[in-house]
């Protein structure tokens, strides 16, 4: 079993589409115990991975190798390192609490939506776990599919506008991509990653490729200036597409620059790096005064998801200056690990804020921040969940919010005191959105009749906070477990950021 | 003999386990139940840090320095929970923990009828926790952690009574403004790591003669010294905590939380940390004169400014907070004449007094039904005697009257300054000389409105007690006579009022004359004028006597004392008569120097604004709507123009393709020859 392990965890959710959809509309609870029961399966099985990884060892281990395409090179090929377990582990959490989450709250087609929440978490595992270029793509491609539907049948009013933007907006980055894999095919001959990573190019090849594969990332992150169909797609998503969307699926796109950009186009990112360490700043600062005013509470967790990747970014990106120019390899670990913890933290967090949107949406059916007010008179155990929220989203120590900024301003302050004072303006303006907004929801009077019969969360939802609330707890209180899992991977990709590749 | 670490562990996580229970099992364990875990679990604290502190100083303990685990380590690069106990912190967590469980005490009485009664002790056994945290940290990371998780429940407490508009209001205020310092501090942790490879405090410090000469490049042409970079970002830090000009402004607002915490956090620990801090790290500080000098100037610009702002409130609890203000301002110009262990004296008296004087305040406004507005008190000496006498000690600390504690504290950092010789003394000198006049004026103004002279208000026993509206329109009409507080509120004042008014005279000689503090506090002793001062000093009982001369200090309290009590008890119609006489000086005290509305309309409608402009222009007009958008509508019209291309008309196309030929034929007229010929 363990020897196709990830193929299981890539499959097993797939497969569960297949009972769940049988289930029909007919029986809505028959699907919602099924979809549990294979998130459940899936869950427990990723947790296998972590006995079977040798993280001291680091590299990719627990490889699968199958013949796929054999005439055109193209193969079937498995692997994971520290980084791609811990964002596994978190996609399959995840899964287990968007169904929890969605329980009784999605009436119509309920077994077509849980089919696409399987069918989105297997594409999600499949992402992580390929070390074939064109595999990576077919899955990268692939979760476009579920998410699509989800946003375009079980969204708001402007779902249609929405889903063309998001569909769209990824699928222009995709092509991008796949030009990119097919120049290197070209040059190759395989899609193998690891082949890829030692092909040397030069700085113009470099800078093409580099080009590519930015734009296609970087509207997955998203990042500033290609961001503005997150808050769109967010707004219109149901919960459970919301969840995912910000606690995983963004993390694809930085995933991706971390095995494709650092790996084979080292020297144009080095290069380049300043580009992206502004782009980071921006989204940190500008991203943060337009959260500010928001008026409707999705949007402002979408835009603060945006300023928070942006620490991902740039974290990775000044690792390339750390290594090379100052030749710190341990400063450009602790940004790099920094950026890697922030992606696991940024999934628990976001995960849980949009999922409190949700709770408080079922009941009083608006987004809108101005229409609550008071909300602690009326939930006072809600208001427990979401002030913990809250406060990690502005990255308060002792939360998971905490760990990778931290880590990535210390780092950034060896590249250059400015980054690290820009960056870490995020203390002020993150604080400032977030907790507007909380004392605007929460604190107060209640001056909406409506917020006044609104009622206290139930046993489910209560479990799915619970387990965020645990989560980001664990990661704020105890990171080490998570840093020595993913050490000895970003070790290595800090090292193959020092290689000179022209 | 070695300090226990499973000690030191109770200590820090006996209030943790409190708040957990008191907060978590709520409705489990009752009201009752959680005030006596709370209270059991910082009573255990308490009587371990004193153990601590007496093995420390008499039991031949050595300082202890131990990680407890590891946090993340990134090669070399360690982050770690880990305690140093030595004398300065086993002081301070003895202070915290003594102050802490008084207030938990106190907290039985003033806050007997709020329904948010298991949530309040929660709070304040999870403040003492955070608090404890960063006083035994051994290390930037750790500081740091405790550091936040103290704003958090500042966060928290000043918001306590979360339907109350201006504590919310005031909760997020302290919130930011706190963290204005922290983006200062984190940069400050991040300069340490950088110039000195650790978070470590111990190898911080020993690498700390590293330092000069290394410089942090500012622009291509701009170098800063390092040792001047990490001290300054860091007392930045220090600034927001201690509310320091001109990120003060939070501590005002800050009372619209219960008094208690206005106490315990906003006047003895907390707002300390600052203060503590800058003790704990003087072996950076002392490599920076410059740090140490613009730390002087702030806090005697605080020592002065905020002072005044106290003699014109009405607002019992603001001008205590205005005291606090000036007060921490003492502090910080002690820390910047190098003469820490004065500051952290000063901290420990000012500890006691003040919390006693909120606690106090908080006895008259429990008196009052939740009235603090001084001008309609007045009298209320024979209605609560205990409140009375003991707030008189807790004044006569505060004015530093001889052989009080607040004597020995705040005279040594007068006569210290004076002997300074660092850039900025000369007008720290003058701040801090004066202020003992301002803080007279305020202290005597505020006894004698309180429970002096006439009564101001009238008892009206048809009165609603619960009736908050009348309350609010007429704060002048009680439902009943005001009285006396019960036990838990009278003990804590009586508890306080002893160390307030001794313990100066006791600890003054071995905590600032005998080394006491030995390695935790370092001192450049080339540039020491605590050295000046103690060759004349010979024991407690003559600087108390040499103190009543009225040429010192001294003789400004006096001035003040004979000013307010002509004014307040004899002529009271005088006090107008001054405020008419000095209007804008008045109106400037009144609006606190517009700091605050400055900085509001700066920061907070600026911000707002600042997002608003993004929001229509840049994400809305650029981004979505040219090139988003636009591209789409740009789409549309290139298919919409080569739609109209397709006609479907035969003799269109006919004529296209004659004008077609004719042009290929032209061209190939043209140019051929000359293609041909090539």
């Amino acid at each position: 079993m363990f020897n196709h392990l990830l193929s299981l965890l890539i499959w097993l959710p797939l497969a569960g589409t297949v009972p769940v959809l049988m289930a029909g509309s007919s029986r809505p609870n028959l699907a919602r115990w099924l979809a549990l029961l294979f998130m459940v399966l899936t869950f427990v099985a990723s947790l296998f991975l972590l006995p079977q990884y040798n993280a001291d060892l680091g590299g990719m281990q627990l490889v699968e190798h199958h013949a796929w395409a054999s005439t055109i090179n193209v193969h079937y090929n498995l692997a994971v390192d520290g980084i791609s377990i811990a964002l596994i582990i978190l996609t399959t959490i995840i899964g287990v609490l968007v169904v929890a989450g969605a329980w009784e709250i999605i009436k119509t087609n309920t077994h077509q939506y849980m089919a696409a929440m399987l069918a989105l978490e297997s594409m999600l595992i499949g992402v992580f776990c390929a070390t074939d270029a064109l595999l990576f793509y077919v899955f990268f491609e692939a979760m476009l599919i579920p998410m699509f539907i989800l946003i375009g049948v079980w969204g708001g009013p402007r779902r249609v506008y929405a889903t063309l933007k998001f569909f769209i907006y990824t699928f222009l980055g995709s092509i991008c991509f796949l030009i990119g894999i097919l120049y290197l095919y070209s040059k190759a001959g395989t899609f193998d990653l690891h082949t890829l990573a030692a092909l040397p190019l030069s700085m113009t090849e470099q800078s093409w490729l580099f080009g590519a594969f930015v734009l296609a990332f970087a509207i997955k992150v998203p990042m500033v200036p290609v961001h503005t169909w997150l808050p769109d797609a967010h707004v219109e998503a149901p919960t459970g597409g919301s969840v995912y969307l910000a606690a995983v699926m963004l993390k694809v796109g930085t995933y991706g620059m971390l095995r494709f950009i650092l790996p084979i186009t080292p020297d144009a990112g080095m290069h380049y790096m300043w580009l992206i360490v502004v782009l980071s700043l921006v989204a940190i600062i500008y991203i943060g005064y337009v959260a500010l005013t928001q008026e409707d509470m999705k949007k402002l967790v979408a835009y603060s998801s945006i300023a928070h990747m942006g620490f991902v970014t740039l974290g990775m990106f000044i690792a390339f200056v750390l290594v090379r120019d100052l030749g710190s390899v341990e400063t450009a670990r602790l940004g790099m690990q920094g950026a890697v913890i922030q992606m696991i933290s940024h999934g628990f967090v976001s995960g849980a804020m949009f999922t409190c949107i949700g709770i408080m949406y079922d009941q009083l059916h608006t987004r809108i921040i101005k229409e609550y007010g008071g909300l602690v008179n009326v939930m006072p155990w809600f208001a427990v969940f979401y002030v913990l929220f809250a406060f990690s989203n502005t990255g308060l120590p002792g939360t998971s919010g905490f760990v990778g900024e931290f880590m990535v301003i210390l780092a950034s302050f060896h590249m250059s005191a400015w980054v690290a004072f820009f960056a870490a303006f995020t203390l002020v303006i993150g604080a400032g959105y977030t907790l507007w907004l909380v004392k605007r929801v929460m604190w107060g009077r209640i001056h909406n009749p409506h917020v006044a019969q609104m009622r206290d969360i139930n046993k489910r939802e209560a479990f799915v906070l619970t387990v965020f609330a645990l989560m980001i707890l664990f990661i704020g209180i105890w990171p080490q477990p998570l840093v020595h899992l993913t050490d000895s991977s970003v070790a290595q990709l800090v090292q193959q950021l020092a290689i000179h590749k022209l | 003999m070695v300090l226990s670490t499973s000690i030191l562990l109770i200590i820090a996580l006996a209030p943790l386990a409190g708040c957990l229970i008191a907060g978590l099992l709520r409705h489990q364990v009752g009201r009752v139940g959680s005030h006596t875990v709370t209270i059991a679990g910082l009573a255990l604290s308490t009587a371990l840090s004193f153990y601590v502190l007496y093995q420390l100083v008499w039991g031949g303990a050595q300082a202890y320095d131990e990680n407890i685990y590891t946090w993340f380590q990134v090669g070399h690069i360690n982050a770690s929970f880990g305690f140093m106990i030595d004398r300065l912190s086993a002081l301070m967590m003895a202070v915290v923990s003594f102050v802490s469980l008084l207030v938990h005490i106190y907290t039985i009485g003033y806050m007997a009828e709020d329904p948010g009664y298991q949530r309040f002790f929660s709070y304040i056994s999870l403040f003492t926790f955070s608090m404890l945290i960063l006083v035994m940290a051994n290390n930037f990371f750790q500081l740091f952690v405790g550091w936040e998780l103290v704003g958090l429940v500042s966060y928290l407490l000043i918001g306590f009574w979360f339907k109350k508009p201006t504590a919310i209001f005031a909760n997020l205020k302290a919130f930011l403004v706190n963290r204005v310092g922290d983006w200062g501090f984190i940069l400050g942790i991040a300069a340490v790591l950088y110039f000195l490879g650790t978070l470590d405090y111990a190898t911080a410090f020993a690498g700390a003669s590293t330092l000069p000469g290394k410089t942090l490049a500012i622009t291509a042409n701009t170098h800063w010294d390092a040792a001047t970079v990490i001290c300054i970002l860091l007392f930045v830090g220090a600034m927001g905590k201690s509310a320091q000009v001109p990120l003060h402004v939070w501590l005002p607002d800050s009372m619209e939380g219960p008094t208690p915490i206005s106490a315990l956090i906003h006047a003895a620990t907390m707002v300390t940390a600052g203060i503590f801090m800058v003790a704990r790290m003087s072996p950076l500080f002392e490599l920076s004169s410059t740090a140490l000098s613009f730390v002087m100037v702030i806090g005697a610009t605080g020592a002065l400014f905020t002072g005044l702002i106290g003699v014109v409130h009405n607002d019992i609890k603001r001008v205590i907070a205005y005291s606090t203000l000036s007060q921490l301002g003492y502090m910080t110009v002690a820390l910047g004449v190098s003469m820490y262990a004065g500051a952290v004296f000063h901290l420990m008296t000012h500890a006691f007094f003040k919390a006693l004087l909120f606690l106090g305040s908080g006895s008259v406004i429990m008196a009052m039904h939740h009235n603090q507005d001084m001008r309609y008190m007045g009298g209320l000496r024979k209605y609560m005697p205990i409140t009375w006498l003991t707030m008189w000690a807790g004044s006569l600390a505060l004015v530093a009257f001889p052989f009080t504690s607040g004597f020995y504290s705040k005279d040594l950092i007068i006569e210290t300054v004076g002997e300074s010789h660092r850039w900025g003394a000369n007008y720290a000198y003058f701040c801090v000389y004066l202020g003992v006049f301002v803080t007279s004026l305020y202290t005597f103004r505020m006894m004698y409105l309180t429970f002096h002279g006439k009564e101001r208000f009238s008892v009206d026993h048809h009165l609603d007690p619960h009736d908050e509206h009348a309350a609010h329109h007429h704060p002048e009409v009680l439902p009943h006579a005001p009285k006396e507080s019960p036990l838990v509120v009278t003990i804590p004042l009586i508890l306080l009022a002893i160390p307030s008014i001794v313990i100066g005279y006791f600890t003054v000689k071995p905590l600032l004359f005998g080394n006491w503090f030995g390695n935790s506090i370092y001192v450049d002793p080339a540039n020491n004028p605590m050295a000046e001062i103690a060759e004349h000093f010979t024991n407690a009982a003559a600087m108390g006597l040499h103190g009543i001369s009225l040429l010192g200090p001294f003789g400004l309290v006096v001035l003040a004392f004979v000013i307010q009590t002509y004014i307040y008890l004899f002529n009271p119609v005088v006090a107008d008569r001054i405020k008419r006489l000095l209007k804008p000086l008045w109106v400037v005290l009144d609006r606190k120097y517009w700091m605050d509305d400055i900085q509001y309309g700066l920061f907070a409608s600026g911000g707002r604004w600042l997002s608003h402009v993004f929001r229509r222009v840049s994400e809305g007009m650029i981004i979505d709507g040219a090139m988003v958008n636009g591209t789409v509508h740009r789409t549309h019209d290139i298919a919409r123009g080569m739609r109209r291309l397709q006609t479907g008309y035969l003799y269109q196309y006919a004529f296209a393709m004659i004008v077609g030929l004719i042009l290929l034929l032209g061209a190939y007229l043209l140019f051929g020859p000359m293609l041909a010929a090539q």
